[in-house]
């Protein structure tokens, strides 16, 4: 499999004071980074999912990576151009081989427009007037598996799974090479849920499209995804193949997060490790690894000096002083 | 009546019909439901079960085109159906409260914690300042630390986590027999899905009051709750203990859920379990079992006769109910 996304040191900012707020309280930088120093790498045709909680940047990351939110620093590089240094016209091209599906089906649907008109909307936007819509329009809404009746619909007419179906019916209209989901399957009931992740895991088969999916759902990140990154405060504390990431965690904020995971069975359940206080923010991160406010094995060094990533091979690392 | 005094909350067959433009949606039918003092009560279902009918109708803020056809919904002994609005207005947010599914909806974001925190003890003789006082304590122990200095700031200095927990806070402040939860926890994480639950047991059992939580997580149900109520289009086709009804489930459509949870699935797959079907239309109800069109056990009679609600187990002290032919056999 070859490389299609490869995201180095990538940093985004958001401006959180004026300069002038920020000069008279002295040293206080105007910026939070909201993504600082993330690093992976998605190959062709494969599931790669962020983990984190609210507020972490797992939806920051997703609109840097798709060219909507500027970067301040690191590269973007999908396939061998750097998105980053693209100028507009190159990234309308970037833009036509990767796809979002937005966290909120139906609010991501315009109220006014039908579901044909909106599913062939990239085709205008990117100025493909050759195609014929209404032949688009079936073929699309078969691929994820709605009647051809769809297309005179108005959003307000479907069901959750529905607008579900047909975000992702509107994501594969130009063939991308990476479909981006920010949290596919938010507020879905389990059924519904594993319908929506069967279509996409038969939508990768067939058509060979990698994934890039958002969630905080660790219940579904087993059973659809190749590598798993787990987010914290902006940055990456531990990325690997999923299955052993599940098996074995080595940080002490994933292993918190698995062992947390209510389950109807307590088969094969963790002994729950309870984290302690709140999650810090983004304008007075702690000094040293950034978790040790909340980590349960902390140690002086971890209160001081920050960690380095482990590399563990298998393109496995985790960012700790005392990974388990 | 005796029955009244051990139930916080009795619902009696209970039907409530909405107008629409195609004619009546049928969203709650012949609903029985008790809360027993003290106990939390689930309730699970896809959405468009009727879980929020239900909630509005045991608060009494029901749509305008909302109409209850029948039953009794009796809240400490007296049916809030028949009630004057004076009463129930003075019954709500004192004796029964409620927490939502996204706490920055809940809160304003224009006035301090402590403004809305004292703002709704109006019905409290009490000076400001002990209602202040009140407030801090109560924040303490949803664990907000330095409480009395915290009342001072906004909604938006919160942490999500912490929102929510200022709303249960906000919630028990009145010290309720009922408190109603409607997804509390999906808007959060796993770590702080399980630190809510804790402290929702903990508050429970100091304050004493009861719990009716609302979920489609089966995993927090299973474990907060100790009765569940499995909710399908509009009827309630299972309840009973958690631990009975979890472990060995007697409606199809329990088996079935409980099959579709990922979490349940311990061998990785790309091929996930789902419900084949749609649930039926509401204004259009069929003639048989609700359930038929999906069920993978279905016989004849299921198309054609209502099931009856049966007991499971036969006079055990913790009732199991299933609504189903197959277990009238």
């Amino acid at each position: 499999m070859s490389q299609l996304l490869e995201v180095n040191n990538l940093r985004v900012q958001f401006r959180v004071k004026s300069s002038m707020a920020s000069w008279l309280q002295k040293s206080e930088s105007p910026f939070i980074d909201a993504v600082r120093d993330v690093s992976f790498k998605i190959k062709e045709g494969e599931t790669f999912t962020l983990v984190g909680e609210s507020g972490s940047g797992k939806s920051t990351l997703a609109n840097a990576v798709v060219g909507l939110l500027p970067t301040a620093s690191g590269s973007i590089n999908f396939m061998g151009d750097d998105v980053t240094q693209m100028p507009d016209k190159q990234l309308m091209a970037y833009r036509k081989q990767i796809s979002m599906m937005w966290q909120n089906p139906t609010g991501s649907l315009s109220p006014r427009m039908q579901v044909g008109d909106a599913i062939t909307e990239p085709y205008k936007i990117h100025n493909l007037s050759d195609r014929d819509k209404q032949q688009e329009a079936k073929r699309l809404l078969n691929l994820v598996g709605l009647s051809a009746r769809f297309q005179d619909r108005y959003p307000h007419q479907l069901s959750g799974g529905q607008a579900r179906r047909v975000g992702v019916a509107r994501a594969l209209a130009l063939n991308p090479k990476l479909i981006v989901a920010d949290e596919p399957t938010a507020g879905l009931d389990v059924s519904v849920q594993g319908e929506i992740l069967n279509l996409l895991n038969r939508l990768q088969d067939d058509l060979g499209v990698s994934l890039f999916v958002i969630t905080h759902n660790l219940n579904i990140v087993r059973h659809i995804s190749d590598r798993t990154a787990i987010m914290y405060l902006g940055r990456f504390v531990e990325e690997g193949p999923t299955d052993d990431i599940f098996v074995n965690p080595h940080h002490p904020y994933t292993l918190a997060l698995l062992s947390a995971n209510p389950e109807v069975t307590n088969v094969g359940a963790l002994e729950r490790i309870a984290l302690k206080g709140e999650v810090p923010s983004l304008m007075h991160r702690p000094s040293g690894c950034e978790f040790h406010t909340r980590c349960p094995f902390a140690q002086e060094l971890c209160a001081t000096v920050a960690p380095v990533g482990i590399d563990f091979g298998f393109e496995y690392s985790a960012t700790c002083h005392y990974p388990r | 009546m005796s029955k009244a005094t051990d139930n916080v909350l009795s619902i009696r067959n209970l039907s409530i019909d909405y107008a629409t433009q195609e004619g009546s949606l049928k969203a709650l039918r012949n609903v029985d439901l008790d809360i027993p003092k003290g106990q939390i009560v689930g309730v699970v279902g896809e959405s468009g079960c009727g879980k929020s009918t239900l909630i509005s109708s045991i608060i009494q803020l029901m749509a305008n085109n909302a109409k209850t056809t029948s039953g009794t919904v009796f809240f400490e002994g007296e049916d809030l159906l028949t009630m004057s609005p004076t009463k129930l207005k003075s019954l709500r947010g004192q004796r029964m409260s409620i927490v939502f599914q996204d706490p920055m909806s809940t809160l304003n974001p224009v006035l301090t914690i402590g403004k809305q925190m004292v703002d709704i003890q109006y019905r409290d003789k009490r000076s400001k300042s002990q209602k202040r006082q009140r407030s801090a304590d109560m924040l303490a122990q949803v664990g907000i630390p330095d409480p009395a200095s915290r009342l001072n700031q906004y909604p938006h200095e919160f942490s999500g986590g912490m929102q929510q927990r200022i709303s249960i806070a906000m919630a028990l402040q009145a010290q309720p027999a009922l408190l109603i939860a409607d997804e509390p926890t999906t808007a959060l994480d796993a770590t702080l899905e399980v630190q809510i639950i804790d402290m929702l047991k903990e508050l429970q059992s100091s304050i004493g009051c009861s719990i009716l939580f609302i979920s489609h997580h089966l995993g927090v149900i299973a474990e907060l709750c100790n009765q569940v109520v499995v909710m399908y289009a509009g009827e309630i086709v299972e309840q009973g203990p958690v631990s009975r009804v979890f472990k060995s489930p007697k409606h199809p459509y329990t088996q079935k859920l409980l099959e579709c949870d990922p979490a349940s699935i311990a061998k990785k797959t790309r091929n996930l379990p789902t419900i084949e079907g749609e649930i039926p239309n509401l204004s259009d109800l069929p003639a048989g079992c609700i359930f038929t069109s999906r069920c993978h056990k279905k016989t004849a009679q299921c198309e054609e006769l209502k099931p009856k609600r049966h007991a499971v187990t036969q006079g055990a002290t913790e009732k199991h109910f299933v609504t189903c032919h197959l277990e009238s056999l």
